[in-house]
């Protein structure tokens, strides 16, 4: 394999296994949020607005951890600067 | 594929580049601005209230009484900073209904300055409230120990801003693009109107968190901790 070749398969390797992994832990984060929230609002209906707004404001802070695995392996499949890198150097030769 | 609107440019000399992005935020700011100037040119106090008035209201008192939960005791300082944000990010994603329309904010450069901004406006704040060495002994708040976590805090936070406002509103239109291809028919619409729900969770998110993080910086620590109003437990 030259090394275009390895450039290509790791890059579109880790992008799947960035995405794939790094979404359990949010996954797993945000089932117990709703979780925890849906038993609060059933023992305390009152405090909903209070509740509701946490949660949101929670649930995106939790989710900003799968965004910043999207944006990396978004970064690496169409952004790649190691990939610009080979094709500006095969252009040149 | 283009990954965002920077990639789109309309014209170029030498360095000066007029991509989309650029055009459309000044596209927003000018109706913002107008829109506003059209409004509030007759505002009445008795009799019959305008419906745009009473709209700008309910935005102005909504975003004071939500700048207030924060912790933020005057909020009339600090709602024209804060409520610009608001504004600016929710409008961005608000309109991502219109077709051909790709929001400014999902692009990293629109929102790393939008981070900047807060970044800047957190010392600027906390020092009008406090004082230099007020402001700046809030750095080894716990202890002196937490001093160098202090300053990664700060720039780890801003950085975290940007990238996630610009992973929400890019992971939108791009799961929307790529729904295009493979389900054109109905399920784009589903996804425009998730969209729209994480447009406005994320510019009240945004706003939330600079706001947490002025209040942060501009309240004076209290002898009883148990009586000072407590902020939103945010940290990214």
């Amino acid at each position: 394999m030259d090394s275009t070749t390895v450039i290509a398969v790791a890059s579109i390797a880790t992008a799947g296994m960035t995405i794939g992994i790094g979404s359990i832990g949010p996954a797993l984060a945000e089932g117990k949020a709703v979780a925890t929230a849906l038993t609060s609002l059933a023992q305390q209906p009152d405090a909903s607005s209070t509740i509701t707004r946490t949660l949101f404001v929670g649930l995106a802070m939790i989710e900003s951890l799968a965004i910043y695995c999207f944006v990396v392996s978004m970064i690496l499949i169409f952004a790649n600067p190691f990939w610009k890198e080979v094709i500006a150097h095969a252009g040149g030769k | 594929m283009n990954l965002t609107s920077d990639q789109m440019i309309f014209w170029r000399h030498g360095f000066v580049v007029l991509n989309e992005t650029i055009v459309t935020t000044w596209v927003m700011m000018f109706v913002m601005t107008l829109g506003a100037m059209l409004i509030t040119r007759k505002l009445v106090t008795e009799g019959r209230i305008s419906r745009w008035q009473s709209g700008l209201e309910i935005i102005v008192t909504t975003l004071e009484q939500q700048i207030k939960d924060v912790g933020l005791d005057q909020p009339a300082i600090y709602l024209s900073f804060l409520g610009t944000l608001f504004l600016f990010v929710a409008l961005c994603s608000l309109c991502i209904v219109l077709p051909g329309y790709r929001p400014p904010t999902g692009s990293l450069s629109t929102t790393a300055a939008l981070a900047l901004c807060v970044f800047l406006a957190v010392p600027i704040f906390g020092v009008r409230k406090q004082g230099l060495w007020g402001y700046l002994k809030t750095y080894t708040q716990p202890t002196w120990i937490m001093l160098p976590f202090n300053i990664i805090g700060e720039l780890s936070r801003t950085l975290a801003l940007a990238v996630r406002l610009f992973g929400n509103m890019m992971s939108g239109v791009m799961i929307v693009a790529i729904l295009l291809t493979i389900t054109p028919f109905i399920f784009p619409i589903f996804m425009t109107a998730l969209g729209l729900l994480t447009g406005m969770v994320q510019a009240y998110i945004f706003t939330i968190l600079a706001g947490v993080y002025i209040a942060a910086a501009t309240l004076t620590p209290k002898p009883n901790p148990k009586s000072a109003p407590e902020p939103v437990p945010a940290k990214a």
